[in-house]
Parts: structure tokens; C-alpha cells; sequence
């Protein structure tokens, strides 16, 4: 499969700055409709960033952020809003209202967005909650809730208004076994049924190798590999291999920069 | 030397884009659209955690005030001759004063504190982050109705204030110590003037819920989104406030009683 074909967001010429250091150098990323994308990459490559970029809550330097042909950086505080309807997202910590039920938390995006009858909404509040398996669960509070339920609950707030995108990040970071196949299975799911486009932000390699069709791995401000999972696997680079093999040396050093250690060791006497 | 004010440059500096973005957030959540239907629940939601749970400091307090005030002035005024102006005496300070003043500091340890922890809590939860995702802006969604609940609350509670204050001063003066009750309430109905007192003290509260407000919804929106981050914002907003109460008390006082 090529990304080209149909791509729902068209990253161009991507360039962002934390300070001195650069996050993305002149990066590009085309994500396919319909399709699961995934984002890969040592921690601190700025995959979350990249999320937040595509989401307007952060401007890059220079470059553009197509969301259908729409320039997600130069939009309207207005536009900008609007375009955020299309896309839900999955926050790491799920990110919850913590002074609503997991009900009302699931209802918030139907009852800011839409003038549906309280009826409709309560149906549609069931079917997303029955969806990620916790309709019995609405009338709990987020405190009640263990961190795989909240990351379910967060995840059918964000597909509550049936967006065009649904961005997950780390989807399965602090997850035990089970919660994560369940997310995993859901991801899937979720995406085959209701024909959205989703983009996964994770360092689980083999989780996110079994959902994504297609997968941008970065690494030093730019992408590195691009593929399928079937072709990242048989990437012959080096860096690639040290990630996807989850190597603990190799060109991503296992030792941060430091003076020589003897050298470190005889200055202290 | 250089590097000295290098330093305060860079300090100034920081100082004069943070009171920029004060501004703009202040700006931002204010000027909008009016949604009454959608912006009354909220506010006055608000009004319940910043102003009615405000209430219980603020009563006990006005009442230890105005009998130390009752105390203190039957104390000096006896040795003259003069306790029967203590009613006089005690409504002055606390309607022009005590009561605008005081109640700021006590609004902005209690309800000001309250309002940067939660919503540095909100931002380090990435609630805000999320709000926005689902394109609501936490400006006018978290932080409108938090501004209006403070600027409604904070007059409210030092008018509050300024009676239970009144009244704990004749329980002193009258009930304890005896002062007649007639010449207390009389003189302090001939000296107390409308204008010139109680809705000059009214808008010092007004002006004093605006800025401990701002500062406490600015200095949360603003902070590190860390446990450290949110301890120090909220630090900062009982400090800020306290200083610019005190500051623009001097300010409005010299304004409207010092004949400038």
C-alpha cells in the first residue's frame, strides 16, 4: 500500500523547535484515509508533539499541516475549532473531567457540539460506552474507574462525535496484559467499523505492529524508515534495526553524553 | 555587572510578556459572544465553590474583627469621654477598610488558592488539552465562569463581611460593655455616609474581586503543568494578590478619601 494515493493529512516540509533544539527538521508524513497510522520512535523523538502539531495546539516553525487540503497552522482560532470536531483524541492519561460521570464525560462533545434531544444522546452515550465494553460503568466517577477503564472511557468520549480522525497517544503505555488486548482489539475495531482514520503515537513495538497499516519511524528531528510492518522488518539501517529488535546499544547510545569515566572518577579525589 | 542586568532585563522581560498574556487571557475569556444559557449554570456553580464556600472564614472572621475593633475602641475612646462613638468608629474602619481589604485576603487564601490548584491540576491532567480537542475553549469554558463567579463573589463577601463585622461590634460594645444601644446605632447612621462610604468600600471590593481573580485564574493557566509547578503558582497567586490588595488599597484609598 502506498500513502499517497488518498491521504486524509499531508504533513509538509515540517519544521519545529523547542528552544535551540529541533523536534522536526523539514519533515513530511502523508497519513492514508481510513487507514491505521502509526508513529514510532524512541521516547523524546517528539511523536506526541507531532500530535499536538496536527491538533493546532502547538505552530511549527515553518511548514504545513493539510487536513484535507485545510492548513491546520494557519487556521482561525474560530477554524480552528471547527477543524478540531473532525478529530477526537486519546490522551495519555486519558484526560477525563474529573467532576463528571463516566457517563456526562462520554455526553460532554454531544451536548457542546450538537442540539440533540437528551434521549438521543443517552442512546448514543450507550452505544459508544457498550462499544469499549463499560456501559455498566457510566454512573462511576473517574476516580473509581482503573487506569485501563479510564484510557476505554476517554476512548469513546473521543469517537463520541464520530470523527474523520482519531489520534491515540501511547495508547498502551501502563497498561497490564489484558487492558492492553483489549485496547489493541478495540484500535482495530473501531477503526474497521466506523471507518475513521487513526494515528498511533507508540514506542510498543508489537502491539502497534499488529494494528498499523502503515508506520513513519523517527528518530534525530526527521523520519528514518517508512513502511509497512512487513517492510520496517527487513529495513537493513541500523537504527531501525536497534528499535524494532529493541537493542539496548547501537546507534541510539545506551550511556547519555558523559566525560570518559576514569577520567570522571579520578577528578573527585 | 553586565551580567547583573542581563539578569533583570531577562526578569523584567519575562515579567512584562506574562502580564501580556494576563491580558490576553483576561481579554480571550471575557469578550465573547454572550451564551447565557450555557455560561449561567456554570457561573454559578462557581459562585458556589469560590463565594458560598467562602462564606464560613469570612462570617467568623467579620465577627472577630468587629469585636476587636468594639474592644479596641471603647478602650481608647473612654479615656475621653467619647464610647459612644464606637459604633461611629467600628463602621468606618470596617466599611471603608477592613472589610474590602480583609475579605480580599481571605478571598484570595481560600477561593484564589483554590482556583490556581484546580485548574493547574486541570492542565497537568491534560483536561484543558482535551477540552480544546473536543474544540471547546477552556477560556470560555474553565475560565470565564471562574472570572465571573470571583468578580460577583468577592463584593458579596465583603459586604457579608462588613455586617457580621457591624454586629459582632455591638455585641461587644453594647451587650458586654454596655454602651447605650441607641447612641451606638445613632451615631453610626449620622457619620455613615452612603456615597462616600459604603459603595466607595463596595468598589474596592469590586476592584479587589477583579484582580485577585485574574491573578489566580492567570497564575493556574499559566503554570508548570508539574506537582512543583502548581505548589509554586499557587504560592504565587496568595502572594501577588495580598501584595496587589494592599497595593491598590493605598491607591483607590488616596483616590477617593485624600482629596487627590
Amino acid at each position: 500500500m502506498k500513502p499517497e494515493n488518498d491521504c486524509i493529512i499531508d504533513i509538509r516540509d515540517l519544521t519545529f523547535y523547542r528552544g535551540t533544539r529541533a523536534i522536526f527538521d523539514r519533515v513530511n508524513i502523508r497519513v492514508p484515509r481510513g487507514k491505521v497510522t502509526a508513529i514510532m520512535g524512541p521516547s523524546g523523538t517528539g511523536k506526541t508533539t507531532l500530535l499536538k502539531l496536527i491538533g493546532g495546539q502547538l505552530h511549527p516553525e515553518q511548514g504545513q499541516i493539510l487536513l484535507d487540503g485545510m492548513d491546520i497552522p494557519s487556521l482561525g482560532r474560530r477554524e480552528l475549532f471547527e477543524a478540531r470536531e473532525r478529530m477526537g483524541m486519546l490522551f495519555q492519561s486519558g484526560a477525563l473531567f474529573t467532576d463528571m460521570s463516566v457517563f456526562e464525560n462520554v455526553a460532554f462533545p454531544l451536548r457542546v457540539h450538537t442540539d440533540l434531544p437528551d434521549d438521543m444522546v443517552r442512546d448514543i452515550v450507550l452505544m459508544k460506552l457498550q462499544a469499549v465494553g463499560l456501559r455498566g460503568a457510566r454512573d462511576l466517577m473517574p476516580s473509581e474507574l482503573s487506569g485501563g477503564m479510564a484510557r476505554r472511557v476517554a476512548l469513546a468520549r473521543a469517537i463520541a462525535l464520530d470523527p474523520d480522525i482519531v489520534m491515540y497517544d501511547e495508547p498502551f503505555t501502563g497498561q497490564d496484559p489484558i487492558a492492553m488486548g483489549v485496547l489493541v482489539n478495540l484500535i482495530r475495531r473501531l477503526n474497521q467499523a466506523l471507518g475513521h482514520t487513526s494515528i498511533i503515537v507508540s514506542h510498543d513495538i508489537k502491539e502497534t505492529l499488529g494494528i498499523a497499516d502503515y508506520i513513519y519511524l523517527l528518530s534525530d528531528a526527521r523520519v528514518i524508515a517508512q513502511g509497512t510492518p512487513e517492510e520496517l522488518a527487513n529495513v537493513e539501517s541500523e537504527q531501525v534495526r536497534q528499535f524494532m529488535q529493541g537493542l539496548p546499544d547501537g546507534p541510539v547510545p545506551f550511556h547519555f553524553r558523559a566525560p570518559d569515566l576514569v577520567q570522571d572518577l579520578l577528578e573527585g579525589h | 555587572m553586565l551580567d547583573i542586568l542581563q539578569k533583570l532585563g531577562h526578569r523584567g522581560l519575562s515579567r512584562l510578556a506574562a502580564f501580556g498574556r494576563a491580558g490576553q487571557i483576561l481579554v480571550q475569556s471575557l469578550v465573547a459572544r454572550p451564551q447565557p444559557l450555557v455560561m449561567l449554570p456554570l457561573v454559578m456553580r462557581q459562585i458556589y465553590f469560590v463565594g458560598v464556600l467562602s462564606l464560613v472564614i469570612i462570617v467568623v472572621s467579620g465577627a472577630f474583627i468587629g469585636m476587636v475593633l468594639g474592644l479596641q475602641g471603647y478602650t481608647i475612646l473612654v479615656d475621653y469621654g467619647s464610647e459612644q462613638a464606637v459604633g461611629q468608629m467600628v463602621a468606618l474602619s470596617l466599611v471603608r477598610e477592613l472589610a474590602p481589604v480583609v475579605a480580599a485576603l481571605l478571598f484570595a487564601g481560600r477561593a484564589g488558592s483554590a482556583l490556581t490548584a484546580e485548574i493547574g491540576l486541570m492542565k497537568a491532567t491534560e483536561q484543558l488539552a482535551s477540552l480544546e480537542m473536543i474544540g471547546v475553549d477552556p477560556l470560555r469554558r474553565i475560565i470565564a465562569p471562574r472570572l465571573w463567579a470571583g468578580f460577583i463573589s468577592m463584593p458579596l463577601l465583603a459586604v457579608i463581611f462588613a455586617v457580621v463585622g457591624v454586629w459582632g461590634g455591638s455585641l461587644v460594645a453594647v451587650d458586654w460593655l454596655g454602651i447605650y444601644e441607641g447612641s451606638f446605632w445613632a451615631n453610626m447612621q449620622q457619620s455613615v455616609d452612603f456615597q462616600d462610604d459604603v459603595m466607595n468600600g463596595i468598589i474596592k471590593a469590586v476592584c479587589f474581586g477583579i484582580v485577585v481573580t485574574w491573578i489566580a485564574v492567570f497564575e493556574g493557566y499559566d503554570c508548570i503543568p508539574t506537582s512543583e509547578g502548581i505548589s509554586q503558582a499557587t504560592t504565587r497567586t496568595v502572594v501577588y494578590s495580598s501584595l496587589a490588595v494592599l497595593g491598590l488599597d493605598f491607591i483607590l484609598t488616596a483616590v477617593m478619601f485624600g482629596e487627590l
